[in-house]
């Protein structure tokens, strides 16, 4: 199910901005990679790249190519809507449906896929639950509005909903940036399971966090403010932390910076 | 299938609230505490600063001028709705017919008054509520099409073309509609006859005049308020949040499929309680319905091809030529049927706001 | 996970999840219908505004349109003008807009600076609340009830003004109470800090820094009454010449100009009405450009 993600010399735009400028990188499947680097590097920018989200923004627009096992997600005949549906998205704050009930808001995406069989739902509801570490805690009150739910929980159950439709991909930005350090620690060893069904990027500025979930760990960096995000260095997540190449890297790494 | 423009914040504060009807304090940015009194201000106003009782009775002076227009005007229309009555009860009591059953509306003799509402109410209801079905769905797609459809650089002229429609008179409206419109619909009319004419709506009325029908003037009810629904629709679906659009986004749905799990559930009190105060506005419209409705000698039929009038243009036709108060009591009394059928609806209007949290 | 569901895709697939045909012609069908809608509201504006125009644009050219009366003319006479009854239109409006804003200003202040959650307030909000719905020609009602059957005055101009302060005052409370409550907090606690008494803060800092959309509220207020009709027909007669006298004898004005010529069947009584149109739609736009205008010239200098 997995596939893997190729970036070439990928530049960014907000209108006339440059966000990002000239990232080259390669994701492997069944890995994590997390995105580290001061904010207002351009981490989510990429990273809404990967799924077509960036264009959402008037004016916004991508250069370079970005593969998905080899085809082009800005081609021309690709349509983004089945783009995001094959690459999923867990944001920032969790942001279940307010008005659907637990269990609506985890098949949301396989409802408007056209899947109507409640049995299919139900069991597909339950499956996702359970990959999201969500299950034990909200099976009495699947018919309760997500928003009832703790924020780790509404998380997990973002989580959730994003891997019911089965995606390809998992980008996450930041997802345990607004969570207490317990839920943190749920939702760290939830990547750590999902990796084997999924390809995982996550972009964190919790260094800690970087180095106990990811594999590979790309630091991004900008030259000045001002000036666009780019890539200075990706590499096995060990490597980047003991000895990484670039003197920015062992700077922001060792809190000298950021 | 292209992209969906997350528009940025709500419309400025410049183009929101003028409406007529609006419900209230449409845009108030969060974070500003209301006022300095609800709380103990961090800084009170100094009260004793040396030498300054001046100032101090220019305070009071001026707290006991708001406080005095405030209280003016609760005092004004208290006052007016006991004098409404005091005018309209003495008519209802010596009227002869019964008056809410009644379809008369006979008040030429003050001795001997005959009158009842209940062709005026049906009369109103029927055209107020076609203009609602047909005003209903269009404003919603006018809403949707400004705010997620619509090139965002587009958005605020066709914005405005919209707002200009609230600002032609409603007398011009009326005008159109019965010289030019209503011609134009003959054929309409004609063609729904012929063909669903078993059907009581359909039926053919009673109108002596072409195109002087509720059927019209429900149409150009409708254009009126149009306007008032999109505007309230729209501001409140340029608030539905970001994340929830970008989680349905994310999930691979389609522009539409947008529309129908972030943006309508969100919106869907606000579109319901513009919708009512666009009803409200329809049910007190004058003259357009006082130009376009022509005057029967026959009792409703329910038929959209019927004549007529509606509380506001029976009120509108008669009251110039009255001249003793009796009768004009009567016309007071069916106007404040009219008030209180309003009231009623603006105030669920607004309850389903309040109770919605949606718009602040 | 093993579970097989019934998706339908295929378990080797294309790179992309494709979107199913259905969903896509829904989505395609929607755009057409909600562009279809806003051409629908199109058509009537454009449908109105050409008619108006095509009918009246060579009355108001006419020489003598703005300037003269219909004074002695007979029904079917060409000739004359509006002037008697865009006096009519702008002094009604006017006079009310006159005692609509300052009593509008007033109570807005009180609810936003002083009333708090009192008892009165509430009461306040609740009777423009009232009035912020209240049809056009119940208001008519209103003052016809209180001015001329109980105290006594005849119909007169002033009166249709009184009827259009009623309905003038809640826009002018509503839009000045938004624009208060948008003045930062900090402004009204720094006045304070520097020992300036409340009403002067109110008086100098916060009014002004609210002035512009207080403004444009007010003018776009009364463009909006200037297009009432429902109050003339209750409350003053129309007269074909020109009564300066608010306060006494019939007025014309220009909604009431319309409403009289509908009954005057020749083509001099048809341009007539949409010379009027015409006129009354000039005006209120002649207001509402005058609304942006006040808002830009007084916005608060940012830069
Ligand atoms: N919607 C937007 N419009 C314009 N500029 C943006 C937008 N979002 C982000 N940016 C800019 O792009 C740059 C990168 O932002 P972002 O990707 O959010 O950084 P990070 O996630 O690394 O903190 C920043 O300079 C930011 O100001
Ligand atoms: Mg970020």
């Amino acid at each position: 199910m997995a596939k893997r993600l190729d970036l070439k010399d990928v530049d960014i735009y907000y209108g006339s901005f440059q966000a990002v400028d000239g990232v080259t990188l390669s994701i492997p499947p069944n890995s994590v990679t997390a995105f580290i680097g001061p904010s207002g590097c351009g981490k989510s920018t990429v990273l809404r790249a990967l799924n077509r989200m960036h264009e959402v923004v008037p004016g916004a627009r991508v250069e370079g190519e970005v593969l998905l096992d080899g085809e082009d997600i800005y081609a021309p005949n690709v349509d983004p809507v089945s783009v995001r549906r094959t690459i999923g998205m867990v944001f920032q704050r969790p942001n279940p449906f307010p008005t659907m009930s637990i269990r609506d808001n985890v098949v949301a995406g396989l409802k408007l896929q056209g899947v109507k069989n409640k049995k299919v739902l139900d069991e597909v509801a339950e499956r996702s639950l359970r990959g999201a570490n969500l299950w034990n805690e909200v099976k009495d009150r699947l018919n309760k509005p997500g928003g009832s739910l703790s924020g780790g929980q509404q998380q997990r159950l973002c989580i959730a909903r994003a891997i019911a439709v089965q995606p390809e991909v998992l980008l996450m930005d930041e997802p345990c940036s607004a969570l207490d350090p317990i839920s943190t620690l749920a939702i760290e060893d939830l990547i750590a399971n999902l990796k084997k069904q999924y390809t995982i990027v996550i972009v964190t500025h919790n260094m800690q966090q970087a180095a106990r979930v990811s594999d590979q760990t790309a630091f991004f960096n900008l030259r000045a403010t001002g000036e666009p995000g780019r890539l200075v260095e990706i590499g096995d997540t060990e490597k980047v932390f003991s000895t990484p190449t670039e003197k920015a890297t062992e700077d922001y790494i060792s809190g000298r910076f950021g | 299938m292209t992209d969906l423009p997350v528009t940025g914040g709500p419309a400025g504060a410049g183009d929101t609230g003028v409406v007529r009807g609006l419900p209230v304090t449409a845009t108030i940015p969060e974070g500003h505490v209301r006022m300095p009194d609800t709380g103990p201000p961090p800084a009170p106003p100094p009260d004793e600063p040396a030498g300054a009782t001046s100032s101090r009775r220019g305070d009071r002076l001026f707290r006991w001028l708001v406080t005095g227009s405030g209280a003016f005007v609760v005092a004004l229309i208290g006052a007016i709705g006991l004098f409404l009555l005091v005018q309209a009860i003495p008519s209802v009591l010596v009227d002869q017919d019964n008056f809410l059953l009644s379809r008369n509306f006979d008040t030429e003799d003050p001795a001997n008054l005959r009158f009842g509402i209940l062709d005026l109410l049906l009369v109103t209801v029927e055209v107020s509520v076609f203009a609602l079905v047909l005003a209903m769905p269009v404003g919603l797609g006018i809403a949707l099409f400004l705010t997620q459809y619509a090139p965002p650089r587009l958005a605020r002229p066709f914005g405005y073309l919209i707002d200009v429609l609230a600002a032609v008179p409603s007398i011009i409206f009326g005008l159109w509609g019965i010289l030019v419109l209503a011609p134009v619909l003959e054929p309409v009319a004609g063609w729904l006859q012929a063909h669903l004419g078993g059907f009581f709506l359909f039926a053919p009325g009673n109108s002596g005049i072409a195109g002087a029908t509720v059927f019209t003037a429900g149409i150009v009810l409708a254009v009126m308020i149009l306007p008032i629904i999109t505007s309230i629709t729209r501001e409140v679906f340029e608030r539905t949040p970001r994340t929830h659009v970008e989680a349905a986004l994310a999930l691979g749905a389609t522009r539409w499929e947008v529309i129908r799990i972030a943006v309508l559930p969100f919106g869907r009190s606000g579109y319901i309680s513009a919708s009512m105060l666009g009803l409200g506005r329809a049910l007190g419209e004058t003259i357009a319905l006082t130009i376009i409705l022509a005057g029967v000698q026959t009792p409703f039929s329910g038929s959209l091809f019927d004549g007529g009038a509606t509380f506001a243009s029976k009120i509108a036709l008669s009251f110039a030529e009255l001249n003793n108060d009796l009768s004009a009591g009567a016309y007071i009394a069916a106007g404040l049927v009219l008030f209180v059928l309003t009231f009623a609806v603006n105030a669920l209007a607004r309850a389903v706001i309040a109770r919605s949290g949606a718009v602040a | 996970m093993s579970t097989t569901i019934d998706l339908d895709e295929p378990a080797v697939g294309p790179t992309f999840t494709p979107i199913s045909t259905g969903r896509k012609i829904r989505n395609g069908i929607a755009a057409v219908l909600v562009t279809l809608a806003f051409l629908v509201a199109v058509v009537p504006l454009v449908w109105v505004l050409w008619t108006v125009i095509a009918e009246g644009l060579s009355v108001v050219l006419r020489p003598g349109w703005w300037t003269q009366s219909l004074n002695g003319l007979l029904g079917r006479q060409q000739g004359g003008g509006a002037y008697h009854a865009i006096y009519g239109t702008l002094m009604q409006s006017l006079i009310a807009a006159a005692i609509a804003t300052p009593i509008g200003i007033l109570v807005a202040i009180y609810l936003v600076e002083y009333g708090a959650k009192s008892r009165l307030a509430r009461a306040t909000t609740f009777m423009v609340d009232i009035l912020t719905g209240i049809p056009s020609i119940v208001a008519a009602l209103f003052v016809y009830a209180v001015w001329i059957a109980i105290l006594g005055f005849d119909r007169s101009a002033f009166a249709v003004s009184l009827a259009l302060v009623l309905l003038m005052v809640p826009v002018v409370v509503r839009s000045t109470e938004e624009m208060l409550r948008i003045v930062p907090d900090d402004l009204r606690e720094a006045a304070y800090a520097l020992g300036v008494p409340k009403w002067k803060t109110i008086v100098r800092i916060v009014i002004p820094t609210a002035l512009s959309g207080m403004l444009t509220g007010i003018s776009l207020a009364l463009a909006r009454i200037m297009g009432e009709t429902a109050p003339m027909l209750i409350l003053v007669a129309y007269a074909p010449f020109i009564n300066y006298n608010v306060f006494a004898g019939n007025m014309a004005s220009l909604p009431l100009l319309m409403t009289v010529e509908r009954a005057n069947p020749t083509e001099a009584g048809s341009d007539r009405i949409w010379g009027a149109a015409i006129t009354l739609i000039l005006i209120i736009t002649v207001f509402q450009l005058i609304a942006a205008l006040l808002s830009r010239v007084t916005a608060p200098k940012t830069k």
